[in-house]
């Protein structure tokens, strides 16, 4: 029981110091914030002309849901941030994971408490954003107290879902040194099929059957539909199996990948 | 009773990338890559007691470096044993890591952008350290540094030498039990220099800590470490007192004179190294030490004279440059 006390301890003092880390880059922060919202404005402006070009719809999507669609995009997007191959980069290129290897705690808890506790400062930066976007673009949303549980636990799964894939992908920096190509071609894929760049459903059926066997729709395109697309239960229960499902099986492949890379990374030395 | 730090044949060979200069080597390089194996550490046999200081000295690439990672549990040996308070460090279990630190001089652990006290609490969440002791700790080690004043800056706008205060009271506030610090005053001035070998030599003496201290400035080792452990191209060449070292190595002796005449030409006696006004330095071979200074004493107008051992900078040189294996 005091373990897990003290693990909780130990993830709310990260946290909080990655809020006070935050609060000392305030002008930072706030272009960081219009720097993620440019991209789904982009998208939002594109596909509501579409819809509107179309009489009204896209693939049975229409304008306010498009609006809705890219507005939850927003929080889903910036709770989806995690640690970077990049940091695993730098990470191990400027030695700071020897000072990580030798406190007594597996490095991937000190990552996942610091990007949750950034997410305070993100969504509270991200509320007015939602609201002047909401009522420029009047998004259509009708989402009952089952979704927006759904919804909740859907985006804790994406947050660990994408933090175990990246933290995976990072670690092949214990190979290669630099990872940034392989990364960039993971960036393409989950930009294509995740529902990152258009809802899944707008996707030819080929690509749609592609996305059901890999991670990536359960990081954007579930989280964003538990909320508004109106799921049964049923559905929603099922989608939250299956995050589960890319969280346990993700974290096995990240233990052995982990004892690997960090075996070989003790053999070679930094 | 057991040694905290038991090493045995301790070797570490790394595998080391290699080719030639220019364009062309660089892309055969892209599909045969040439490799070399470097031994950095060449069977070193060591045991350190509870408390002891210990002063790890060798040249740069001497192999210290990946000792102490060895011993930190940071690389994996590729021969021999070791064992850090009954542990085997690279198997890096919690109960080890909890028990020691490694400071480097070259690394900052600390949150670069928050004040230390920030990161000195994190710090007390990972080590799940209570919070009455944490504090307690915390407390102490801020009024032995004498760093209240700077713990409540972020770390980034300290200097150099505030830094690697700040730095080493973040790596003890766990109250290691084993410390490994490499080159912990490098870059720093004088009085930081200073005030950071006061700060170690009151922690050892006040938790019983054992220290290995890596340092290229012989002032750190001879105010802390009565032992010294010398390696080059990682053989170890001795392991005994500082005090011991040049006797052992040094073949001569430097004889201190006092004279009334500071024009006298001392040169038959042995090699003048320095004059200062009255005060001549000269250098004799140890084994004619005795027969040379009654010489003088007999001689010359003597009003003072002193027998003393060379610096030890000199003493280290030697001991580098013979290579000899003890």
């Amino acid at each position: 029981m005091s373990g897990v006390l003290n693990m909780i301890s130990f993830y709310l003092t990260t946290m909080k110091t990655a809020v006070v880390v935050q609060f000392q880059y305030r002008v930072s922060n706030y272009l960081y914030m219009l720097g993620m919202v440019a991209e789904p404005i982009i998208y939002l402006v594109v596909w509501t002309t579409v819809a509107r070009a179309q009489g009204g719809a896209v693939g049975g999507i229409t304008a306010g849901g498009f609006a809705a669609y890219y507005i939850v995009w927003t929080l889903v997007r910036n709770i989806n941030i995690v640690f970077t191959p990049y940091g695993w980069e730098a990470r191990i290129q400027r030695g700071q994971l020897s000072g990580q290897l030798l406190r007594p705690l597996h490095p991937i808890h000190y990552d996942l408490a610091y990007f949750a506790g950034w997410k305070f400062v993100v969504v509270f930066l991200w509320l007015p954003i939602a609201a002047v976007l909401a009522l420029i673009f009047h998004p259509t949303l009708s989402a009952t107290p089952t979704d927006v549980v759904a919804f909740a636990l859907a985006l804790a799964c994406a947050y660990l879902i994408r933090s175990i894939f990246l933290w995976i992908l990072g670690m092949i920096t214990f190979w290669t040194t630099r990872v940034s190509a392989i990364f960039e071609l993971y960036m393409a894929l989950e930009l294509l099929l995740s529902g990152r760049l258009l809802p899944l459903t707008l996707l030819p059926p080929w690509a749609q059957t592609i996305s059901n066997f890999l991670p990536f729709q359960w990081t954007f395109n579930f989280p964003i539909e538990a909320l508004i697309g109106g799921y049964s239960t049923q559905h929603l229960l099922l989608g939250l199996a299956a995050q589960l499902g890319w969280v346990v099986g993700g974290f096995a492949v990240l233990q052995l990948v982990w004892r690997a890379g960090v075996g070989r990374f003790t053999s070679v030395g930094n | 009773m057991q040694p905290t730090i038991h090493v045995v044949d301790l070797c570490k060979t790394y595998q080391v990338p290699e080719r030639e200069e220019g364009f062309g080597a660089a892309f055969k390089s892209l599909f045969r890559r040439k490799m070399r194996a470097v031994k950095a550490v060449d069977a070193i046999t060591l045991d350190v007691g509870q408390g002891e200081v210990v002063g790890f000295l060798g040249p740069n690439g001497a192999g210290k470096t990946t000792t102490l990672k060895m011993l930190a549990g940071l690389l994996f040996p590729t021969g021999g044993t070791v064992e850090v308070l009954g542990h085997v460090p690279f198997k890096r279990q919690r109960d080890y890591l909890r028990q020691m630190t490694l400071v480097m001089g070259n690394r900052n652990q600390l949150q670069w952008d928050i004040p230390a006290l920030d990161s000195f609490n994190l710090n007390r969440a990972i080590y799940r350290l209570p919070t009455k002791a944490y504090r307690q700790m915390r407390d102490e080690l801020i009024d032995l540094m004498g760093v209240s004043d700077l713990v409540h800056k972020p770390v980034r706008n300290l200097s150099l030498g505030e830094r690697m205060k700040v730095e080493i009271i973040g790596s003890l506030l766990h109250q290691p039990k084993v410390l490994f610090l490499d080159e912990p005053t490098i870059g720093l001035d004088v009085t930081m220099q200073r005030k950071i070998r006061a700060f170690l030599a009151e922690y050892n003496q006040r938790h019983g800590a054992t220290v290995l201290l890596t340092s290229h400035y012989m002032a750190d080792i001879e105010a802390l470490c009565k032992r010294v452990i010398v390696i080059h191209h990682g053989k170890l060449l001795f392991d005994g007192n500082l005090s011991d070292l040049a006797a052992q190595f040094s073949s001569y002796k430097t004889v201190s004179v006092t004279v009334e005449d500071p024009a006298l030409d001392l040169s038959a006696y042995g090699e003048v190294i320095t004059r200062e006004g009255e005060r001549i330095t000269l250098r004799i071979p140890k084994a004619e030490t005795s027969r040379v200074t009654s010489r003088l004493l007999g001689e010359q107008p003597i009003l003072d004279l002193t027998i003393e051992d060379p610096p030890i900078e000199e003493v280290i040189e030697r001991v580098f440059a013979q290579e000899a294996v003890v």
